[in-house]
Parts: structure tokens; sequence; C-alpha cells
């Protein structure tokens, strides 16, 4: 314990570390703003984003609509500050769903081994013989459309790489002395999992959540923009993108903001994602 | 090595049967009446009752399902409910458009990642590194649809270059939808060829044939590059599968007749043989491609080889 002690104790801290990077911390400032903004939309926001204006539709930015008006006069700056709410949240949910299902079958493959194991990763194998946009499809055939039912179909996409990712750092952990220790004196299976083993095989998952997040933003505002996730009016970035696309020609704004601000978000996750990796992961350390 | 490709493919089967299982699935985990789902709320009893027939949904689930695996193996898919025709004629009509477009997008990738990779990793941290870098992580977090779009908007609308949808005769008809949907492919390949070729650079071989004094050229490209490709060769095929499917938005912004444009056709009518169709033939297409990357992967690696044989 004491050399593990030493060790933790020479290590710069975590933020030391991610600091370092560049990149990371504009990424993690860009995600700050982008979730206050989500937070105090009310106050940030400066009209109803569902307000209509019919003899403002389609205006370019100006001083009153600092990024233009939609097909029905509504305010894009507002709907986009809405819609982080919306992309937030889905984004949280569908990598939940994806950690509850895929970190418990992770943990438990990893923990247990042997039989559970192989059928638990024959599960996964399945899964992930589908890419995950055609996953995420045949969950929204089956269950219908509709952005709650986007968030389910995400999540279950994402949850063979959970999966994975889970169990190898439980196996891992698994085989280090103190969990031995554990065992001998005791412990449960259930009090060595969540209180002795998961803890210590965080860090891979964590990231993972990072960028999952990303990816799942971005998978279901494909499928918003698809029309099998969120239904207009909803001030959903990629279904907004979908029902300007009408009218590119004459109002291009109205596509260009929305993906923006999906790829602005999504950037920021991932830069945090890959900062968040090579703080966390020893290995890359000089 | 035989024996290696031998067990590679019967591994494949149980994986092919979960999989099948699930696409079957799909019909009864829906909520609901499956025939009345196909049909409609005001489908008459009796087109109700001889559509239930022809799909077998009276009897019990699983001699459904063998039933259904039965017609599988001999690629029945079923009829449309749609268009009342064969799914497996629907499918391989578009098939072609599909892989077309997944092929000129993956050699359009693989064209722009690989050397960026190689340049970024020969000179970390140098301007063009950082360019590359940031211009990755920019191609894989842009929305596909929103980049096909504004690619449109400028080519096709303000410049008049290229034509904005269609496959028509002529590559100008390739060139927006394939870059569309190998921006992100391109950016996984440069960020893997970066990162493995910076891990074999800094290994001892290289020092060594840096320092009996070999030409930088071939200490890249002979020693780091051939010892890096695995791990680009597993992205390449794994982006290619996925590229296969993710053409399912690509196809949608330029109306390209592929099978992508179908699912989404199929998802949004309920046209269940359809959609199980499609999911089965893009699975096995995965599927294919992972067995030969694996292949492959033993064949350009003699350790494995050695392991298998």
């Amino acid at each position: 314990m004491e050399i593990d002690g030493q060790l933790v104790a020479d290590r710069p801290s975590l933020w030391k570390r991610f600091s370092r990077n560049r990149k990371a911390v504009v990424g993690l400032i860009i995600l700050i703003i982008i979730t206050l903004s989500a937070i105090f939309a009310p106050w940030v926001a400066t009209h109803d984003p569902a307000q209509q204006d019919l003899r403002a539709r389609l205006q370019p930015p100006s001083a009153e609509h600092w990024l233009g008006t939609d097909n029905f006069g509504r305010d894009i700056y507002s709907r986009i500050i809405y819609g982080a709410r919306i992309s937030l949240r889905v984004g949280l949910i569908s990598v939940s769903i994806a950690l509850a299902l895929g970190g418990t079958m992770g943990l438990v493959a990893g923990f247990f081994g042997g039989r559970i194991d192989s059928v638990l990763m024959r599960i996964v194998d399945v899964l992930l013989a589908l890419p995950a946009i055609l996953l995420a499809l045949a969950v929204v055939a089956t269950i219908g459309p509709g952005l709650n039912n986007v968030m389910v179909a995400v999540g279950i996409a994402y949850t063979p790489n959970f999966a994975r990712v889970t169990r190898a750092a439980v196996l891992q952990v698994r085989e280090l002395d103190y969990v031995a220790a554990a065992q001998a004196l005791g412990a449960s299976n259930l009090r060595m999992m969540f209180r002795h083993i998961l803890p210590n095989a965080l860090n891979p998952v964590i990231v993972q959540v990072t960028l999952a997040t990303a990816g799942s933003i971005l998978s279901a505002a494909g499928l918003s923009f698809l029309g099998l996730g969120a239904q207009p009016p909803t001030p959903e970035w990629g279904s907004m993108l979908s029902s300007a696309r009408s009218y590119i020609r004459v109002a291009h704004h109205a596509v260009t903001f929305p993906g923006l601000a999906i790829m602005l978000t999504v950037l920021a996750l991932n830069m945090v994602g890959d900062g968040l990796r090579d703080a966390l992961d020893p290995r890359m350390e000089r | 090595m035989a024996s290696y490709v031998l067990r590679r493919i019967f591994m494949l089967i149980p994986v092919l049967l979960g999989v099948s299982i699930l696409v079957f699935l799909i019909v009864h985990l829906s909520p609901g009446d499956p025939a009345r789902l196909m049909l409609g709320e005001r489908a008459p009893v009796e087109q109700l009752e001889a559509l239930r027939e022809q799909l077998g949904l009276n009897d019990p689930l699983p001699i459904q399902y063998v039933k259904w695996l039965g017609r599988v193996v001999k690629l029945d898919f079923g009829r449309s409910i749609r268009s009342n025709r064969p799914v497996v004629e629907e499918i391989a009509a578009r098939l072609p458009a599909t892989a077309e477009l997944a092929v000129a997008a993956t050699v359009l990738a693989i064209l722009i990642g690989v050397p960026v990779g190689i340049l970024s990793a020969v000179r970390p941290n140098s301007i063009f590194d950082d360019v590359a870098t940031l211009g990755a992580l920019a191609g894989i977090a842009m929305p596909v649809f929103w980049q096909g779009i504004m690619l449109m908007l400028i080519f096709s609308v303000h410049l008049e270059w290229l034509p904005s949808s269609g496959r028509g005769d002529g590559w100008q008809y390739y060139v927006l939808p394939a870059v569309t949907l190998g921006t992100g492919a391109a950016a996984s390949i440069t960020r893997m060829t970066r990162s493995t070729m910076l891990e074999t650079l800094g290994q001892d071989y290289v020092r060594t044939a840096r320092a009996k004094g070999l030409a930088e050229r071939l200490v890249v490209y002979r020693h780091a590059l051939r010892n890096a490709l695995l791990p680009i060769v597993t992205i390449i095929g794994l982006e290619f599968g996925g590229l296969m499917a993710g053409a399912v938005i690509t196809e949608t912004i330029f109306a390209w007749p592929g099978v992508g444009r179908y699912a989404v056709d199929a998802i949004r009518s309920r046209d269940f043989p359809a959609v199980q169709g499609i999911i089965l033939t893009f699975a096995l297409i995965y599927a294919l491609i992972n067995l030969i990357v694996d292949v492959l992967y033993a064949y350009l690696d003699p350790r494995l080889q050695v392991r298998y044989d």
C-alpha cells in the first residue's frame, strides 16, 4: 500500500495532467458554455423558440435576429440555444442507457468469468456484428420513430462498446492483490464488484462516456434529420436542419447554424474525451 | 493459414445466427399486431388474415423463426409490403449503387488519411501536424448530413460545378456523395495512421535503422510503415463496413438510389420484410468484410501465420 501511495503522490494531479493539453482545455471551456446556455436558456435566448412571425420568414442574420429566422419566422439563435437542452439530454440519456446495460454486462462478465463471461460476450459479438448506425436503425424500426425511442436506440447501439471497455478494465483490476485480500476477508460478490473493482476500473469507462456522448449526439441528430427522431416543431438541431433543407437556395443560414452547433458540441466533447484519455491512461505518462 | 480461415468462417455462424434472431424479433417486439402495423389501421379482416397466413404469424414463435430462417438462408426475405416485389430483388437492384459509393468513399479516405497520417507522425507537433490533427477532429465531429448539404450549396448551387443529386453517367455525380461519405473515414484513418506510426517510429529497430545510416524515406516506409500497417488495415476494413451502412444518410441527401435510402423509406413505411432483408444483408456484408480483414491480418503478420499453421 505504501508503494502504491508513493506512486500516486508522485503523479501530478488529474487536472494538472489534463490542463497540459491545450485542445482539451479549449474543449472543456466550449462544453461549459454550451451547458450553461442550455441550463439558462430562457435568459440566454432572445426570443421564444416557438414564436412564429410569418412576416419575418427566412430573414438573414440581423440585430433583431442574430442568426436569422427560419421558414416560420422563428428566431434561429433562440432555437439553437433551446436545442442544446435537447441534444445534451439526448446524449446523456443515451449514454446512461448504454452505460447501465453495457457497463453491467462488462462488470459481470469480467468479474465472474467462465461461462457467464462467454454467454455475455457472445451477445456483445452479435450486437457488434451490426455497425452502430444500423443497430440504431433496427431498434427504431422495432419500437417506432420519435425522440425518446431514438435515445433508447442509440443507447442500445453503444451498449457493446461499454460492455467491452468495462470488461477489459475489470479483468485488469480483478487480478490485483487487494482484490484477493478483500475476498479473503469475506467480502460479498456485490461488495467486491461495486466497492473494490468498479472504482478502480472507472478510468477507461469515463473516457468512453465522454466520447460516446459525442457519438450519440451525432447519431441522434442524424436520425432526427432522417425524420425518425424529434419531430417538428421541436427545436432539435438535426430536425431543424432537415426542415430548413428545402430553403437552402434562399436562406442557407437556417441550415448552416444548427449544423455548426452540432459540430461544435461534438468537437468539444471529443477534445475533452481525448484529453481525459491522455490524462487518465498511465501508459501515456512521460 | 487455411485452417485459420476455416476456423474464422466457422466462428461467424453463431454470430450470424444471433443477428438473425435479432432481426426476426424486429417484427415481433414491435408494439401491436404486426399484420395491422404493416397494412394500416383500416385494412379489412380478410387481408389481415391473408398476410398473417403469408408471414406465418399464427404459428408459435420458435416455429415461426425456424420457418423464417429456412427461407432466409435461401435468400428469400419475403415480399415488400409496399411494392409487393420480392425484397431480395429490391435490394439486389440497389446494392451496386451503395457498393460503388462506399468503395469510392473508402478509396478517397485512404488516399487522404494514410499520407496525412504519415506526414503528421514524421513531423509531430509541426504546423502541418496541428492542422491535420484539428482537421481530423473536425472531420469526425462534422454531421454527415450538414456537410453534404453545405457541399451541395457551394459546388452545385453557387459554383454550379457538380450535379446536386442522383446517380447519372459520369464521375461528376460521384464527387459530392463520395466526399461526404468518406470524410469521417478519412479522419479516423488519419488519426489511426498518425498514432500507430508515432508508436513504431519510437521503436528500437527504427533507431537501429537510422543509426546504420539508412535514408529517412526508407526508415519511414520500409521499417515503420510496414509495422504500422496492421492497425491501419483494421480500421480501413471497419470503416468500409461502417460506410456501407453510413450511406443511409448520404444517400438520402443526394437522392442516391441505393440500399441506404431504401432502408429509410422501409422504416418510415413500416415495411418489415424489407427492413429485415436490408439489415441481414448489411450484417452479412459487414461480417464478410471483417473476415477478409482478419485473414489479411494473418497474411500481413507472419507471427499470426506461425501460430495457426
